[in-house]
Formats: structure tokens, C-alpha cells, sequence
């Protein structure tokens, strides 16, 4: 069991995790999730003694971290890959390892078997490649058989074969009873693996409740409406009943509407009293992907923009006047995605001819707008 | 995004909330009992099982065969040298064992290389998280490496200087010490009755135990500032600085008000203090001998290594 209490991490003026509070309880995977930045490997290390929390606690079994007589023995980590001497074979850096806590030499050979590193026991780990290098990490996490766990973002680098393996690892782990703390970017690795979840964004918890909850709670359902092709007044005219009857109507990439709030059969109810037809009408749910995406959309540190390649072009010339819209065939500028659908009826999303940079706003505008938080607070009202 | 076949269930009513009611979901599944426990008994950890992790590490890396053979071969070899080119003249004006001294000085930068590797290596590569979560007791890593390091740098140098004395003591004994050099305090006890230049027990162990002792310091300094830097290429640098700057500033400092400021950088430079168990001391009058000053380093480096272990066990890692 992790508990961790009020944990707050200030370096400087910049706060990486701020006031969390947490449990993480034996017998379950439990999934720490956030996007890149969010203070996931801070709050990892403040767990395992490595930083100090600058205030609040944490302790693993009831202990603080540095407390433990025997860490090994009660709480195995696997850090970012590669926290290794590279010029140390493998099977002498879980010799050293094992020896700190006082664990025979037997065992060494028992977690290289259980990893699949015997066979290059013998080589020095700066030849490792990321998967070894992971393969590694959990190997020196098992080392003590110890009742809590913790890895920090395991899949990284390892190949399908091998994200099944830890998949199972963790699951078999956890089954026995003990404490399966693992962290990732990756939500849909979640999905698969865990059964409960501590979500942070920007340092702060966001969510700490199982994977069936979390769903639940944050997925929106909406519904998929699309007008015949070309008929621009009938989708005004249906986007205006539709709002009007306190649905959320988003245009989508390909010319269909998003229509959030209101059910199925009344969205088809009031295109009939208006008068418009309708050639497509379908129920989505969002993934726990997107759920995840909306929930911590606010809280992403690092967003890309769309490469404008103005950085290339010659400051001054001839060529300006026409300047970037009409270059090579097979670019399609990005104001041609959003307005007009192209030919093809049925389906037709971004990319016709080639490349199209995807049009900035519209997938991103509609979920944003709606902040996620006081939806949040609307849900079991 | 997915297409589930169930066109009616999850009509949107309430904008996020799809068909199944959130307030009746049961909680976390209790978590069944107890959690789980090794069958494995649990020992207490102590001091020795950092000691036999850290000589695991010490000997498991190619940085310490390539410092410790280099500095071997520098020590031994130059002493060899040096006995060779001493050989051609009668009289050759130098303690017997005097020789040894110029491969040491080159050895001991191999020491006090593996000093600062021994600690900033696990900073380098990530290493010293693991080592740190493996052993929550700082102190103890960092105690186990410094004690490690020394007595394997000790022994090392020690059997250096010993086959470097041999050398020289086979090499340039029989030599007849002119009458004029009897006075010099230089030779104070080392001619033989009948005339011949010989070394005391107290010289062969200045030469051998004192000198080892006093290089393998300078490397216990390394690691501690090593510890405090964290950093290889740093603590190195700073390291080379402290042995080599104060002559060479005081090679500048030529002007009469600054004699005495010269005189104590020569005096107290780390290489004085190696020059002196080595019966050449830079000054004949100087105000303490070999061991004074290896007692001087001593002090430091016991001081630098205090600072290391508070800032160890206050750092973040």
C-alpha cells in the first residue's frame, strides 16, 4: 500500500506536483496517468526517498521510503530505463544490487530467467537496446520479491511480444496480492492493463477512481448526423433546430455535424419537422483515449503548432506575391479541408491528394471549448 | 472511436453522462487481505552488505583495470627508468629511494581518477537511483565506496612503491657517499659504516606505506569532491587543479613581497608533502615534514568527505 498525503515538489519558481493526495491499495494494477510534464516520475521518485517533497508525505507499507530497514525487500522499482552502468554486465549489476540487501546469489540467475536476460547475462548493458535495457529494470524491481511495485513507464521500447509479457507480469503480480504502481503516457496501455486509476495533469490530481468510473464519468456519447452532400442550407437549417432544442452542434472535418445532448431519436424527430433530410445518424462513445484526452486537455505542457515552414523561405525575392499557397501539386492548403466536402459521398476525411497539414482549430476547438471541469461537476446531478 | 452496434443505449440524455447510472458504481474492489508477503525471511541490512555490493562494483568495471594497470606500469616503470639513468654516475646526490617519486607523481593522477569515476559514474549513467532505492541509507553507499576505494588504492600503491623501491634499492646501492655530503641533514643516517649510501627502515617506510597512504588520500579527496561535484570531467579538473596550481601560480610569483606567499604555496603543496616522505623535501627547513602535511590532507579530505555525506543525504537525486 502507497499512501501519499498532501505531496507537493516546488525546484525553483516551478511547481511539478502540487498538493496530491493518494492510495494505491494491494491486489490491484493501479495506473498512474498524465500527459508528458505532468510530475509522474517526481511523484515516483518523492515515493521511492529519492526527493524530498518540499511538504506533504508519502510512505509505502506505513513507512517512509528512507525508514525501510531492507527496500528491496518490500518495494521493487523499476526507474526510467537505463539507470544502469552501461560497463557493467547485466548479471553483475543485479549482483551488486542484490547484495546491498543482503539477497543470495541464486536469485540473480532466478530474475534473469524470469526477464529472458540469461543469455546475455554475461554482456555489458551499454550494447542493450531500450527493450533489454526494460527487461533489465524489472529484473532489479523483482530482485527482492517484493509485496509493492512500481514502474515507471515499462513499455517503453519494448516490442508488442514483449508489452503482452509485462502486461501479464504485472497482472500475475498484482494477483498474488501485491501493490502494482505503474506509470504511463499511454492510456490506452491502461485500458488494458489496470484496474484503477490516479490520473494527474500539471502536478495536480485529476482523477483517482477505477478504470470503469473514470469511463464512465468522462466519456460523452454524442451522435454522428450528416445531410445529403452540397446541401449547405439543410445543414444550417437542422444546425439551428438542433440548437435550439439544447443540442451541441460542432461541424466535423468532413462536412457531418457532432451533435452532443440530445438522444438519437430526437435529433431524427426534429430533422423531420424541419424538413431535412438525413444520411446518416449514428451513436459514438468516446474511448478511454479520448477521455483521457479531454480530461487533461488543459493540463498538456507541451503542444505543437502546425509546422508554418515560414522559418525556410527566403526573406526577399520574386517569389512572394504568390508567396506559399500554390506550390507543388499534391499540397492541398489548409483552408480547402473544412469547407467544401469533396467528391466522394461517403467518406472522405482529410488527406485527397496527397498531403493536407490538418486544419488547426476544428479538432481541437469543440472539446476545449467545453471545459472539462464543470462537466465535471455536473455528471451525478 | 468506435461503432457500437447498439444504436439506442447510449442516446445521449445528459451530455456526458452515457447509459449507466454513475453514482450506483460499486467503489474500489476490496483489496483481498493483507496484500502479500515474501516466503523468503527478510535479513536486516547492514554496512557489510554495502561493502560487498560496492567491491562487486569496483571490480566489475574496466575504469578500474585501466587506472589501477596504468598506474602500475607508471610507477613501476618510470621507477625503472629513473634507476637506469641514476646507475651511470658513481655518485648520484639523492636518497637512495628518492627515485620512486616521479612515476608516483604521475600514478597518483591514475588514483585520483579512480577516486572521482568511483562516485560520479553512478551520477553519470543514472546508476546511483538504483543504488539509492536499493539502499534508502545513504550514508552507507557512500561509506562503503569510500572505505572500498581507499583500501584497494592503498594496497595497490603500496605494492608499486615496494617493487619501485626494490628496484632502486638494488639498482643505485654501493654507491660511496663523498666526505662533503657528510653533514648534508639530507643523508642524516643513511651511510653505512663503511662509507656507502643505504636507506633506514624509516626511509623504505616513508617510500613505500607513507607514500601509498598519501596518494591513496588525495584519491579518498577525489571521491568526496567527486560526491559534492557530481559531475567526472569537474571533479577531475578540480582535482588536477589542486595538485598542479599552487606551484604553478607560485612559479609567478617572483616579485619580493610575495616571497613568502610562494614559499607557502611550495611548502603546503599537495606534491611537497610526496616529495618529503621521499626524503626531497622542497625545503630543507620547512616547518613540517612528510607526515605533518600527509596529517593536513588527511584533515581535508575528512573534512570533504563530511560535506559530501551531509549533502548526500540532503540532495535530491
Amino acid at each position: 500500500m502507497i499512501e501519499a498525503r498532501g505531496l507537493t515538489k516546488t525546484y525553483g519558481a516551478k511547481t511539478a506536483v502540487y498538493n496530491l493526495s493518494f492510495t494505491v491499495q494491494p491486489g490491484l494494477i493501479t495506473g498512474f496517468v498524465g500527459p508528458n510534464g505532468a510530475g509522474k516520475s517526481t511523484t515516483m521518485r518523492m515515493i521511492l526517498g529519492l526527493d524530498e517533497p518540499s511538504s506533504g508525505t508519502v510512505t509505502v507499507g506505513g513507512h517512509p521510503y528512507r525508514k525501510l530497514p531492507n527496500a528491496p525487500r518490500q518495494v521493487g522499482a523499476l526507474l526510467d530505463a537505463k539507470a544502469v552502468h552501461g560497463g557493467r554486465s547485466a548479471r553483475n549489476h543485479l549482483r551488486c544490487v542484490a547484495q546491498l540487501s543482503g539477497i543470495p546469489q541464486r536469485r540473480v540467475d532466478e530474475v534473469l530467467d524470469v526477464v529472458g536476460l540469461r543469455e546475455v547475462a554475461g554482456r555489458r548493458s551499454k550494447g542493450f537496446s531500450l527493450g533489454m535495457g526494460q527487461r533489465l529494470g524489472i529484473a532489479g524491481a523483482l530482485l527482492g520479491d517484493p509485496q509493492i511495485l512500481l514502474f515507471d513507464e515499462p513499455v517503453n521500447g519494448l516490442d508488442p511480444e514483449g508489452i503482452l509479457w509485462i502486461r501479464n507480469l504485472m497482472k500475475k503480480l498484482a494477483s498474488e496480492g501485491r501493490t502494482i504502481f505503474v506509470s504511463s503516457h499511454l492510456m490506452s496501455e491502461m485500458a488494458l492493463t489496470a484496474d484503477h486509476l490516479v490520473v494527474i495533469g500539471r502536478g495536480q490530481l485529476m482523477a483517482d477512481m477505477s478504470v470503469r468510473d473514470f469511463i464512465n464519468t468522462h466519456s460523452a456519447s454524442f451522435a454522428r448526423v450528416r445531410v445529403p452532400d452540397g446541401e449547405q442550407g439543410q445543414r444550417a437549417k437542422l444546425t439551428a433546430a438542433l440548437t435550439e432544442h439544447g443540442g451541441q452542434v460542432q461541424p466535423e472535418d468532413d462536412g457531418a455535424l457532432r451533435v452532443a445532448g440530445l438522444p438519437l431519436p430526437r435529433i431524427s424527430d426534429l430533422a423531420h419537422d424541419a424538413g431535412v433530410r438525413l444520411w446518416e445518424l449514428s451513436p459514438h462513445e468516446a474511448s478511454l483515449e479520448e477521455a483521457y484526452m479531454r480530461m487533461t486537455q488543459g493540463a498538456v505542457d507541451f503542444r505543437s503548432t502546425v509546422d508554418q515552414r515560414s522559418g525556410l523561405q527566403q526573406p526577399a525575392g520574386p517569389v512572394p506575391p504568390q508567396g506559399y499557397a500554390a506550390p507543388a501539386p499534391g499540397y492541398a492548403p489548409p483552408a480547402a479541408a473544412p469547407g467544401a466536402p469533396p467528391v466522394q459521398p461517403g467518406y472522405a476525411p482529410a488527406a485527397p491528394q496527397g498531403y493536407a497539414p490538418p486544419p488547426p482549430a476544428p479538432p481541437h476547438a469543440p472539446a476545449g471549448a467545453a471545459a472539462p471541469a464543470p462537466r465535471e461537476g455536473e455528471a451525478p446531478r | 472511436m468506435s461503432y457500437p452496434p447498439q444504436p439506442s443505449a447510449p442516446a445521449p440524455g445528459a451530455p456526458p453522462v452515457p447509459g449507466a447510472a454513475p453514482g450506483a458504481a460499486p467503489p474500489v474492489p476490496p483489496p483481498p487481505g493483507g496484500g502479500y508477503s515474501s516466503p523468503i525471511p527478510i535479513v536486516r541490512t547492514h554496512l557489510g552488505h554495502a561493502f560487498a555490493s560496492e567491491w562487486t562494483k569496483i571490480r566489475s568495471v574496466r575504469s578500474t583495470m585501466w587506472t589501477l594497470g596504468i598506474m602500475l606500469v607508471l610507477v613501476v616503470g618510470v621507477g625503472f627508468l629513473i634507476a637506469l639513468a641514476m646507475a651511470t654516475d658513481d655518485w648520484v646526490g639523492a636518497p637512495l629511494l628518492s627515485g620512486g617519486l616521479f612515476g608516483l607523481m604521475l600514478g597518483q593522477i591514475c588514483i585520483v581518477t579512480l577516486g572521482v569515476l568511483v562516485i560520479t559514474s553512478e551520477y553519470g549513467t543514472g546508476m546511483i537511483r538504483t543504488t539509492l532505492t536499493a539502499s534508502p541509507q545513504r550514508w552507507r553507499v557512500l561509506a562503503a565506496k569510500a572505505v572500498v576505494f581507499f583500501v584497494l588504492a592503498f594496497v595497490l600503491t603500496t605494492v608499486a612503491c615496494a617493487i619501485t623501491a626494490v628496484i632502486h634499492s638494488s639498482v643505485l646501492s654501493g654507491q660511496t657517499v663523498p666526505e662533503y655530503e657528510y653533514d648534508d641533514p639530507m643523508f642524516k643516517d643513511s651511510i653505512s659504516d663503511s662509507g656507502e649510501l643505504v636507506a633506514t627502515g624509516g626511509q623504505w617506510f616513508d617510500a613505500t606505506v607513507g607514500a601509498a597512504l598519501y596518494v591513496s588520500l588525495l584519491g579518498l579527496l577525489a571521491l568526496a569532491v567527486g560526491a559534492i561535484l557530481r559531475h567526472s570531467a569537474g571533479a577531475i579538473t578540480t582535482m588536477v587543479g589542486f595538485i598542479l596550481l599552487p606551484l604553478i601560480i607560485a612559479l609567478f610569483m617572483q616579485a619580493e613581497s610575495l616571497k613568502e606567499v610562494q614559499r607557502k604555496l611550495i611548502e603546503y603543496s599537495p606534491l611537497s608533502g610526496l616529495a618529503s616522505l621521499f626524503g626531497i623535501p622542497f625545503f630543507e627547513d620547512g616547518a613540517v615534514g612528510g607526515w605533518g602535511l600527509l596529517s593536513l590532507l588527511a584533515a581535508v579530505t575528512g573534512g570533504m568527505l563530511l560535506l559530501a555525506f551531509a549533502l548526500l543525504s540532503k540532495r535530491d537525486v
